[in-house]
Parts: C-alpha cells; structure tokens; sequence
C-alpha cells in the first residue's frame, strides 16, 4: 500500500518560514494570499494486511519519528 | 574526575567540547561514536555537542535520538550521570524525550551567530553552581533553529520549579520567555542553546562556559 503523511507545524506554532512565503507572494503582488503554511510530505510504500492496519502503523510512524508531537500535525492517507 | 563526548555523524563541535572540559576542569575525556550502545564506565559527565548530526535530516536531532548510544546516555542519566546537551546536542535532547519542548526555525529566519550574555537564572543546579555571585555569562550562539518552545503549562512549570538555568538578555532567536538553556525534572540532564565550549579562555572573548563544567567536574 502508498501511504503518505503531510506534516505541518500545528495552527499557533509561528510558522516563521510560511510567513516568509506570504510576504513575498504579497510583494509579486498576491496580496489575497493569507495564512501560508510550509510542510512536509512524506511518501513511502508500507506492507500490511489492510488499509486500517497500514494506518496505524503508520500514525504510530508519525508519532515516533515523522512528526513532532509537541510543535507538529499530520494527516495520513493510505491508498491501495 | 572523567566525562565522555558524544560524536554523531555531523557533529562539529566535539573537538571543542573535549577541550573545553579538559582545560576548565582537568578531567579527563573520552569521545565515544553515536554506535556505540555502551558508554565508558565511571563518567561524570555526558556533552551531546553542537553540530549537525544526520544533517539536520527530518528535523534537528531526530535521527540523534534514536542512535544507539541514546539508550546508554538515558540510562545513565537516570542513574544521576550528569548529561549536558549544547546547541544540537539540546535538541537531541528534545527529540529524545529527555528535555521537554523543542526547537522552532528562528524568529528573523537567519542564522544567528554571534555572542550573547546570559542571565544565570538558577546558579542552584549542578550545572550552575559555579557561577556563585556572577549573575551574567557571556557565550556565543551558533543556530538557525534555535527558538526554544513549549506549551504554556509546561514553561510555568519549568519557571515555577527553578529549571530555567539560563535566560537570553537580548534574545536573538524567539525562545520563549527567553530561555537559553533548561534542566530535566530530576535536575541531572542540562539542555543549552549557546556554546560553553567556545567560552573557556579570555583569547575566545569570554571564559564565561568555565564554570559550567567546573560545576559539574570541580575546578582543575
């Protein structure tokens, strides 16, 4: 199965680099452009017995090592 | 009296923290690679040092807390060893689970090096105790993901137990309230962001990192 984990520093966390983003996309002259977030995307193949059992091995992957749980979040999607 | 310097594959500041330890305090120091799941017996103190261990993969330090050598240093912190984590070496720390918090990119998004004076906080730890009257240390910072964070609850409870041991003046980087450098619960696992190890003699610009490792180790 694919998984695949996006990671992003969690909504509060100053997102230093995000905010950078969107000042320059304000001076190309986006200036509709507002609350820019930069991640993370992981991808990887992952063997298991069904889509349920992939997702929590993966969200235990996430909690151990791919994200940190005191400054980050993810999102886990697993397809066949 | 006998310490041991971490060395992970990134690391760049071991040399300096062997230094540091051997001038200030006489001890002597072994360096001991990341794959090592065994330390030298008989250690006083354990520097994770500064650098770039696994390049920063993933995040600063997280490959770090998982080596092999971790499970050793854990253990011996939770035997009483002494365990100082500097620049990479806190975030390792973090990572690991030993030191609460972690570390976000810096408020100005560059890379900040140059040196700063401390407010010694609590000169009560037995990181600190050296510095007895002298309430201001000067060091220098060398770190691009540096900004100290944690969660409310948790930074009242570390001011409100003593475990903030040092405090920038003039912060350089948005570290919460200031914090430079903390203590574990238990008071025997120090995580600093500046660098001791590049305070040890007057011709570095500051000698202020002497009393750290004399705190731990005595004096020479």
């Amino acid at each position: 199965m694919k998984a695949k984990v996006e990671v992003f520093l969690k909504p509060g966390v100053l997102d230093v680099q995000g905010k950078a983003v969107e000042n320059a996309l304000h001076g190309l002259g986006w200036s509709g452009a507002a609350n820019v977030r930069v991640g993370r995307v992981i991808t990887f193949d992952v063997a298991a017995a069904s889509a349920d059992a992939a997702r929590g091995d993966v969200e235990a992957m996430c909690e151990r090592l791919l994200a940190n749980p005191v400054i980050e979040s993810y999102r886990v999607e697993i397809a066949p | 009296m006998k310490a041991a310097v971490v060395v992970f594959p990134g690391s760049n500041c071991d040399r300096d923290c062997k230094t540091a330890i051997e001038r200030s305090t006489g001890a002597s120091v072994d360096m001991v690679w990341h794959g090592e799941s065994e330390l030298p017996s008989g250690l006083d103190l354990i520097v994770l040092p500064g650098g770039f261990a696994h390049g920063d993969y993933l995040r600063c330090g997280a490959m770090a807390a998982l080596s092999p050598v971790m499970g050793a240093v854990r253990a011996a912190a939770a035997r009483g060893v002494a365990v100082a984590g500097i620049c990479n070496g806190f975030q390792v720390l973090c990572e690991a689970g030993m030191l609460p918090g972690a570390m976000l990119r810096n408020a100005g998004l560059k890379y900040v090096c140059k040196a700063v004076a401390l407010d010694v906080v609590n000169a009560q730890t037995r990181f600190t105790a050296a510095y007895g009257e002298q309430r201001v240390a000067v060091m220098t910072v060398g770190n691009g993901e540096g900004a100290y964070f944690a969660d409310p609850e948790t930074l009242d409870r570390l001011e409100g137990d003593g475990r903030i041991a040092f405090r920038y003046r003039d912060n350089p980087n948005g570290s919460a309230r200031d914090i430079a450098g903390i203590v574990s619960e238990d008071g025997h696992v120090l995580g600093v962001m500046p660098h001791p190890d590049r305070a040890f003699e007057a011709a570095l610009g500051s000698a202020d990192g002497v009393p750290l490792f004399q705190s731990i180790l005595g004096r020479a």
